[in-house]
């Protein structure tokens, strides 16, 4: 007990004690660099850890014709899902919703049986079935709401306003093109997890509230629209024809009222092929097959060319698919024939290489360099001058004046009516012109131009084109979109377009409304006279490519007033069987069509 | 000096003869202990009922190891300390005897290493009686060797018992952190007894320099990728400890955790009972990453008021062993500080990443009977020392 401790062991006590005091001090400096420096990045990693989102989906933003007419909605569908470690009963739960959705129980027992957090029995519920079953209240079952795209009237204008995916996005139509004004922001439930991945009920859930997509209000008339498709549709009946395209327009500032192309599928159900799709598949199968067998006839060899190659059950499927959503007023082009005379009128006026006196002498056809070139009418017009020339729809004079603007300026002409470029409307896929080299054009190739062959165009373009031509000479823009409007009912954004450029002097639009009016009260168009309006209008009837198919294209381009346009129709009919000639069939849908339209937009 | 120890609470008293009885120390230790036990709750509570169906699994549990360790602690503080002089030796020799026993069927396994032997339906760590046991031994022994200390061959003479319990905790019970733990206790025990500086600078600056070669070495050998399947768990530790990231799916993992728990605590934490981690995030929340947890829910005061209530504890630990009536009793104190410091240190330093992960638990905080069973005989020691001071020594 005595030997009191020696003075250097209490120092190194002390020694030992600062040592230790000074590591807690270090330890104490890397926790505060840990907690508060680096605090914000080791926060967000646990988050990240802990949190599991849920997305709520917003709500699709809806799309309304011009008085407000819904065109595509909304509706509230419910997904039921089972929670495994909620589930009380479980063969309550299994027998109750195979009777309720109409499934097998074994299907509903290995999803109720099955350990994970959430698993789907079935989507896409009926909001009333989904109802009944909340309100059966089994502990474990968890109804969903969820919104789903619906199209009120099925297969109206199915191709112009397309359809949308699984994920809410846009597949074809303007639900591509608008997709990002329509499908507004998807919300977000975050929820805290345990390293289990179970939800910590006691914790407060974070939620973001989706942002609901802007309707969009486009220029398409419910009333136009529905009868449009009928009478094209009536047409491709009593014609048999294959495809009927109708496009309905305002020349003014290009919003489309109408665009039609039957046959047209249900944009409810987007994925099951049409039987009139089918049948139309199966006609231009036989016709493949019918020209193969020919051309074996001729050489043995090219069978093995022909030979297709083998496609899957699925590509095919894709392939129709694709075919059956393709919009021939747009995603096709065609020899537009006689309606083309009226750009080479106007390109003829506008670089005064015809007057309204010049006259015409018409055999029946005409020589261009060593080729003789048919008029439709065999014995020929006789003497005429170029209102009646217009007015018989004379191919010599045309090819005269043709000739007589010459290549060069003529292709200038149509480069400046805009038809070497796509006319921009507000719809995915649109074809181009396919059109000669300017190099390329000789004395022939611009003879079989001046009527509207040997080059293709989209029915859209020639619509356009004429609209341009005849609205006081200013080029429009084809478009469908006139606003955007969030829910309140403010609007958000104005696809309103200007009207574009002159392309022809008002004079020479004046004198073209006046021919393309006789062309109606006088001449091949008079099946497009209706009593009270004027209307101007221009027939065509155009061999389909190749030559010597025996099928035709009949078509019509109508407007009115004539003098002032505000309506513009084409109807274009795709291998009539029987009478052919725009003028006989095509002129009269155009008829039937204003009969109704002009008495209804002077309301 | 003896204005610096007015301070000390306790009977001031006038007569010669009255002692001293430290209560700050026993106070400090009480509230760590409360403070454990509350902690080990929240942070064990959601697993327990998970894993065994009651929350209060683990608490009860360390509940009644604490219990127990304070009525062996007051027993102990009233056994004169020399008394163990006289055990020393037969206490180092079970003790050393003890850790081999793990290998018997005594002893089982938990946690992949077998650590424990059951002993009348308690389990106990044999290193932990260890570290008593050389404690009290190496005293005895400075005690017993008088001048002969301040020799080369002295210091080598203490070093060899500590040596022997060290390399058969470290290689028995597959346990390097107890005999690093142990080693350096006896290192500070030494280093007090010893008038010596040099020698130790020496010996610090060396084992620094082999533990940054052995570093080098592992990451060197990482770096050659035919080498990478030949280091074993420790060396993927320090690799893992290097770049936690890298081995974020294993032996990074715990680590990542910890620091998420620790950096997401903030300066004021998520509040008490709120942590995140501990819900099977981080592995043995209740146990080594406590600290952690303390830091997610308590935030950076809370994890300093605790560093503050340790290193009062030791304060009052150094007190104690510069008042002492003799070195024996010296000795004994500062081997329990020692202890004490060590674990505090190297616990936090695991869990904020500044050393690389090994199993070390937070003296009075972490789950673990037999660690706080006999943490609390030595505190009962420390209290015995300080009850033997004379006030008018002071």
């Amino acid at each position: 007990m005595s030997n009191k401790n020696k003075t250097y062991n209490r120092k190194k006590v002390v020694v030992v004690f600062f040592l230790c005091m000074a590591t807690f001090v270090l330890l104490g400096v890397r926790l505060a660099d840990l907690m508060i420096f680096q605090s914000a990045y080791y926060t967000d990693k646990a988050e990240d850890l802990h949190e599991r989102e849920r997305a709520i989906k917003a709500a699709r933003g809806r799309i309304l014709d011009r008085n407000g007419v819904v065109l595509a909605d909304n509706k509230t569908v419910c997904t039921i899902s089972v929670i495994h470690s909620q589930i009380e009963d479980a063969e309550k739960v299994i027998s109750f919703l195979a009777g309720k959705l109409d499934l097998s129980e074994e299907f509903v027992r290995k999803r109720v049986e099955k350990y994970s957090s959430m698993e789907r029995i079935k989507s896409n519920v009926p909001k009333k079935l989904g109802d009944e079953i909340r309100e059966a209240d089994l502990p474990g079952v968890k109804v969903d709401e969820d919104y789903k795209r619906y199209y009120p009237y099925d297969a109206l204008a199915s191709k112009v306003l397309g359809f949308t995916g699984g994920d809410n996005q846009g597949i074809i139509g303007l639900e591509v093109i608008y997709d990002e004004y329509l499908s507004g922001e998807e919300g977000m439930i975050l929820t805290l997890t345990d390293a289990a991945g179970i939800e910590i009920e006691a914790a407060s859930e974070r939620r973001k509230e989706p942002v609901a997509g802007n309707d969009l209000v486009v220029s398409l008339d419910y009333n136009i629209q529905s009868y449009a498709t009928q009478l094209a549709k009536q047409v491709m009946a009593t014609k048999e024809a294959d495809r009927v395209s109708l496009i309905v327009m305002n020349p003014q500032n290009g919003e489309i009222m109408a665009m039609v192309d039957v046959p047209e599928f249900n944009l409810n159900e987007p994925y099951t092929l049409t039987p009139e799709y089918e049948a139309l598949r199966a006609k231009e199968e036989a016709r493949k097959k019918a020209k193969e067998e020919a051309k074996k006839e001729q050489d043995e060899n090219a069978v093995k060319e022909s030979a297709e190659e083998e496609k899957s059950e699925e590509e095919l499927r894709q392939e129709k698919l694709n075919g059956m959503w393709r919009n021939g007023c747009i995603n096709d082009t065609y020899e537009p024939g006689s309606t083309f005379k009226v750009i080479t009128a106007a390109a003829a006026l506008e670089n005064g290489s015809v007057t309204l006196s010049d006259t015409f002498s018409c055999p029946g056809f005409i020589v261009v360099d060593d080729r003789r070139i048919r008029c439709h009418k065999v014995g020929g017009h006789g003497a005429e001058d170029f209102t009646k020339g217009i007015c018989n729809s004379c191919n010599p004079v045309f090819v005269t004046l043709g000739l007589r603007v010459g290549a060069e300026r003529y292709y200038d002409c149509l480069k400046q009516f805009g038809l070497l470029q796509k006319t921009g409307v507000d719809l995915p896929g649109e074809a181009g012109t396919i059109m000669h080299k300017k190099e390329a054009i000789g004395n022939v190739e611009l003879a079989t131009m001046s009527f509207g062959q040997s080059f293709q165009i989209t029915p859209l373009q020639l619509a356009t084109t004429v609209s341009s031509l005849v609205n006081g000479g200013r080029r429009v823009t084809p478009h469908l979109a006139l606003r955007a409007v969030d829910e309140k009912g403010n609007q958000t954004e104005s696809f309103e377009k200007e009207k574009g450029r002159q392309i022809v002097s008002a004079e020479t639009s004046e004198t073209l409304q006046m021919l393309l009016e006789k062309v109606v009260s006088e001449g091949g168009g008079a099946k497009a006279q209706v009593e009270g309006y004027s209307i101007g209008g221009k027939t065509a009837t155009s061999q389909t490519l190749p030559r010597g198919s025996g099928r035709y294209i009949a078509s019509f381009v109508g407007f009115s007033p004539a003098d002032d346009p505000e309506v513009l129709a084409l109807v274009v009919i795709h291998s009539p069987q029987g009478t052919y000639y725009g003028g006989q069939i095509a002129a009269p849908v155009v008829r039937q069509l204003f009969e109704n339209v002009l008495p209804y937009l002077e309301k | 000096m003896a204005a610096r120890f007015r301070t000390i609470q306790g009977g001031r008293g006038q007569s010669n003869n009255e002692t001293y009885f430290d209560y700050s120390l026993l106070f400090t230790v009480l509230f760590l202990l409360g403070f454990g036990l509350m902690m080990i709750y929240s942070s064990s509570s959601y697993k327990a009922n998970l894993d065994y169906n009651d929350s209060a699994y683990f608490l009860k549990k360390q509940l009644t190891a604490a219990l127990l360790g304070i009525v062996a602690m007051v027993v102990v503080s009233h056994i004169p300390y020399h008394f163990w002089e006289k055990l020393a030796l037969p206490a180092y020799v079970v003790s050393a005897a003890m850790i081999p026993l793990v290998l018997t069927p005594l002893g089982y396994s938990s946690h992949g290493a077998r650590r424990w032997i059951k002993v009348l339906g308690f389990s106990l760590q044999p290193a932990e009686v260890a570290k008593l046991g050389m404690v009290i031994f190496l005293a005895y022994l400075v005690c017993k060797m008088g001048k002969q200390i301040r020799t080369m061959k002295g210091l080598i003479i203490l070093m060899i018992p500590p040596g022997i319990i060290g390399v058969m905790v470290w290689k028995i019970t597959q346990n390097m952190s107890s005999a690093i733990i142990i080693l350096g206790i006896a290192m500070l025990m030494i280093f007090v007894a010893s008038p010596d500086y040099k020698r130790f600078v020496i010996m610090a600056v060396l084992g620094c320099a082999a533990a940054a070669l052995i570093v080098f070495a592992i990451v060197q050998m990482a770096n050659s990728q035919d080498m990478t399947e030949n280091l074993n768990f420790r060396g993927l530790r320090i690799l893992a400890w290097l770049d936690p990231e890298a081995y974020a799916d294993d032996k990074g993992f715990q680590t990542l955790q910890a620091l998420y728990a620790i950096g997401s605590g903030g300066i004021f934490g998520k509040g008490l009972g709120e942590s995140v981690q501990k819900l099977g995030f981080l592995p043995e929340a209740q146990n080594d990453m406590i600290f952690s947890i303390i830091c997610e829910e308590l935030g950076l005061f809370g994890a300093v008021a605790l560093i503050l209530l340790f290193m009062l504890l030791i304060w009052r630990c150094m007190i104690i062993a510069n008042n002492a009536p003799d070195l024996f009793g010296a000795l004994l104190v500062v081997g329990v500080m020692g202890h004490l410091a060590i674990q505090v240190i190297l616990n936090i330093a695991v869990c904020t990443k500044v050393i690389p992960n090994t199993g070390i638990s937070l003296p009075f905080i972490s789950y673990g009977g037999s660690s706080v069973m006999f943490l609390l005989i030595e505190i009962g020691i420390v209290l015995n020392v300080g009850r033997s001071i004379r006030l008018k020594d002071l």
